[in-house]
């Protein structure tokens, strides 16, 4: 299984044709408390950079991006009722959604964590 | 004033751990562990919060009172020494141009207004001011608000006395009232106010000393500096308005819901600016008011949100909302026609083009908890 990275902060574990979608610790740290999420239903399509999540904290509303092709399988029911589990596990149990790909070519430009780590440092 | 102007805390924020943004031509500390933390903090213990970037402004001269009421509706030549009061600064057509705090000190008025509005007041204040009267702008100095239900119990332990024997010390003075003071040798201008609901204090202080007294508070257990993020949910919270987002130039005292600020005498006298624009919506003739909503679900509506009638037409807005730490739920403040102000109401909302439903409630929406003389 791999781990990739997006500009937009997410971060998308591919294990073959199928992904799980989250956003990074560094992006929850600055959205800082999150009091909202609204993860996509399983059917939906979802294009690449279009909207697929919303993430709503004390200060502000943030979109989550697709950052792949594909069909959402499982949206993480949990984060309805808690919401708080993207700012204490975002990389695990705060994970977004489930997805299929469409296009593993699409996953081509992503970063790694080392190339995430070093865009992020420069931010 | 350059973009780079520095109030006196600013190293002291970063040393603290703030995330700094942009607010009214400053860098501001929005938050430092958190707004939900912070803003908890407050309603339980007490909050720290620099409100330096303020306008700190000086009436001096004889008649400074009334010649201040021709832009405001309060009853200002009535204020005793030591006395405060919350009014306007009217347009001429009587649009709001900023809210602010007015003060008696005994001699002169002390105002403070809203930063990002403070040198459009001051020159609406110049040319509306008789040349008898000054304008000083204590502009730099430091102004703190301490506030929270351990607000009063914290600074008692900083030794501050009354600027002489037998005047009150901060501990003294109720809601609304005002001393100067002295710590050490430092002299301070302190009210029992602030604009979380909570009870508190708010401290003027030399810029040199701005530092050494943010430093005293926050050893202090019960106080933690509190960002600017959690101020405003503090203050959506107790259903006070936010200047430039709930009041605005194109606002009117009454549909905002600020009779209160618009004093007897003042009515009478109507000789205000805007006077007859305004008192022909006093008491309860605007079109439209202000009101309080909670917001169902957990999805917040924010300012921009509109408030839409049946066929979805626009019937109004959502000036202020967030989530609100205390309630654990989502509040707005919006601008509803009148005849769906009442308490109990449900609201229409759409935001991004999803729909939401609000319910009209009073404000506070969390209960005030202010220092007031006892009744006699």
């Amino acid at each position: 299984m791999a781990r990739y990275f997006t500009e937009e902060h997410e971060w998308i574990d591919v294990d073959g044709d199928h992904a799980t979608i989250g956003i990074t610790d560094y992006a929850q740290e600055q959205l800082g408390d999150i009091v909202f999420v609204e993860v996509p239903e399983s059917g939906a399509m979802l294009e690449k950079g279009g909207e697929a999540a919303v993430v709503e904290s004390v200060k502000a509303a943030s979109d989550v991006y697709a950052p792949v092709s594909g069909e959402v399988t499982e949206g993480n029911d949990a984060l309805v009722d808690e919401p708080a589990l993207v700012n204490s596990s975002p990389e695990e149990e705060g994970w977004f959604f489930r997805m299929t790909l469409s296009d593993a070519d699409e996953l081509e430009g992503l970063m790694d964590a080392k190339a995430y780590k070093a865009f992020v440092d420069s931010l | 004033m350059g973009d780079d102007a520095k109030l006196p805390l600013d190293s002291w924020h970063r040393a603290q751990g703030a995330r700094m943004v942009g607010f009214a031509g400053y860098e501001m500390p929005i938050q430092y562990e958190g707004i939900m933390a912070e803003h908890l903090w407050t309603r339980e213990a007490a909050g720290l919060f620099d409100v330096s970037h303020m306008g700190q402004l000086q009436l001096i001269g004889e008649g400074a009172a009334e010649a201040l009421e021709a832009v405001v509706p309060g009853d200002i030549s009535a204020l005793k020494p030591g006395r405060m009061r919350y009014t306007l600064l009217l347009a001429p057509d009587g649009g709001i141009l900023d809210d602010l705090m007015v003060t008696n000190t005994g001699r002169h008025l002390y105002l403070v207004v809203n930063g990002a509005t403070k040198h459009a007041d001051i020159a609406y204040l110049r040319s509306n001011l008789p040349d008898s009267v000054a304008l000083k702008h204590l502009e730099g100095e430091g102004l703190l608000a301490l506030q929270g239900p351990k607000a009063a119990e914290a600074l008692a332990q900083l030794d501050i006395k009354g600027f002489e024997d037998g005047w009150p010390a901060p501990g003294d003075l109720y809601f609304m009232q005002s001393a100067p003071c002295l710590w050490g040798d430092v002299p301070l201008g302190i009210s029992r106010s602030g604009y979380t609901g909570e009870d508190g204090f708010e401290i003027s202080v030399p810029a040199a000393h701005t530092e050494a007294l943010a430093e005293a508070l926050v050893a202090l257990d019960a106080v933690k500096p509190i960002g600017l993020g959690a101020r405003d949910s503090l203050r959506l919270e107790a259903g006070l308005p936010l200047y430039g987002h709930d009041l605005t130039p194109e606002t009117l005292p009454v549909e905002a819901g600020l009779n209160f600020a618009l004093s007897k005498k003042r009515r009478e006298s109507a000789d205000f600016a805007g006077a007859e624009r305004i008192l022909a919506q006093y008491p309860d003739k605007a079109d439209r008011l202000r009101v309080g909503l909670i917001v169902e679900g957990r999805q917040p509506v924010r300012e921009g949100a509109v408030v839409v009638d049946d066929s979805g037409a626009e019937i109004g807005q959502v000036t202020s909302g967030g989530f609100s730490p205390t309630l654990q739920q989502p509040i707005a403040m919006a601008y509803v026609p009148a005849s769906l102000a009442a308490p109990g109401t449900q609201i229409a909302l759409q935001q991004r083009g999803k729909p939401f439903t609000g319910t009209v409630t009073p404000m506070p929406f969390v209960p005030q908890n202010y220092h007031r003389p006892p009744k006699s």
